[in-house]
């Protein structure tokens, strides 16, 4: 009897593991919830290094660089003409792929240059919108070269890629985004 | 025979023993993946959309820097302010010496600009100016995707 009782006792004092399960699932739960795996976008650029006093920087020929001004109204100057955000795309396309054929557009892809200039009281709101149409222009050429090369964009091809930096289409047109110092506003 | 047959019944049974232990180590993965440290931003930044968007795929080479107007008690809004990490930045040249220190940790720093979309070119260009003089050159300007084009 007293044997009995004491194997009883012992039995009863086992954790039970079947639950362990699912208290482990709603800790899993909450993590999976709580989670962000947000990624980060933007519209990358390079900045120009610090200007150095002895080395002036390289000059570029008139017809290579693409003017685009915004003022403190919000109005876009394109090549010295009012224009608009909306006519931007087209007319970094056609500066960019021109090579040669038009006096007034670029030499070569390697040579054109977008330069962007603002007033200090533009909005940074239609800064963004006019960098991401030249951006936009780039994009649709570099999608342009790779539909030629067998691809189905431009992001299959970068996907594609085994070395990052032997990269064909943007060496063939690379972009050159330049941001030129604002006017003071007044 | 018969008795063959009742043992190949009794044998479909998977052990649930080690479920705990795989859902342990899902649970660990996602422990040691999720950040629960959340930067409390003091200037307002609704980003700007945009189209022509690149991702940031590894987060340990950025670092971000809010730009926007100062949030006040009472939904109240401030000047336009410069944040670095937990820090309003009062004095801009600032910048500099920070993002320098930062840069000689991570070499391959990229700097997130979270600029709020009504702000003007003119901090933005003084941040950038900061920046050049610290030789972080590689910078994002953090916007949304443009939903109303999809």
């Amino acid at each position: 009897m007293g044997v009995l009782a004491k194997k009883k006792k012992r039995a009863g004092a086992e954790i039970p593991t079947s639950s362990m399960a699912d208290i482990a699932f709603l800790l899993l739960i909450f993590f999976l919830v709580t989670t962000t795996i947000d990624v980060d976008t933007g519209i990358g650029m390079t900045l120009p290094p610090e200007p150095d006093d002895t080395t002036p920087p390289p000059p570029v020929a008139d017809r290579n660089m693409l003017k685009i001004l915004i003022n403190a109204q919000g109005q876009v100057l394109l090549e010295d003409l009012p224009s608009s955000v909306a006519l931007i795309r087209n007319e970094v396309m056609t500066h960019v792929q021109n090579n040669g054929a038009d006096s007034r557009y670029s030499d070569s892809p390697g040579k054109a240059v977008v330069s962007i200039k603002t007033d200090r009281l533009t909005p940074y709101n239609l800064y963004i919108q006019t960098l991401d149409e030249v951006w936009m222009a780039y994009f649709e050429i570099w999608d342009t070269e790779a539909r030629s090369m067998g691809f189905a964009n431009y992001v299959e091809y970068r996907a594609a890629l085994e070395d990052i930096t032997a990269n064909e289409v943007r060496d063939k047109w690379p972009a050159q985004v330049s941001l030129a110092e604002p006017d003071p506003g007044n | 025979m018969a008795h063959f047959t009742k043992k190949s019944k009794a044998k479909p049974e998977i052990s649930t023993a080690s479920l705990p232990d795989i859902i342990f180590m899902l649970l660990i993965f996602f422990m040691v993946t999720t950040v629960l440290r959340e930067q409390e931003v003091q200037v307002r930044t609704i980003l700007p959309q945009a189209e022509a968007l690149t991702k940031i795929e590894q987060k340990r080479y950025v670092a971000y820097l809010w730009t926007g107007p100062e949030k006040l008690r009472g939904n109240a809004i401030g000047d336009t302010k410069v944040q670095i990490d937990d820090a309003v930045i009062e004095d801009l040249t600032n910048i500099r010496s920070i993002m320098y220190r930062k840069l000689t940790e991570q070499p391959r720093l990229i700097v997130s600009l979270r600029v709020d979309e009504e702000s003007e070119m003119g901090i933005v260009t003084d941040v950038q100016g900061e920046l050049r003089k610290a030789g972080t050159l590689r910078i994002s300007y953090s916007s949304r995707r443009d939903i109303s084009n999809m």
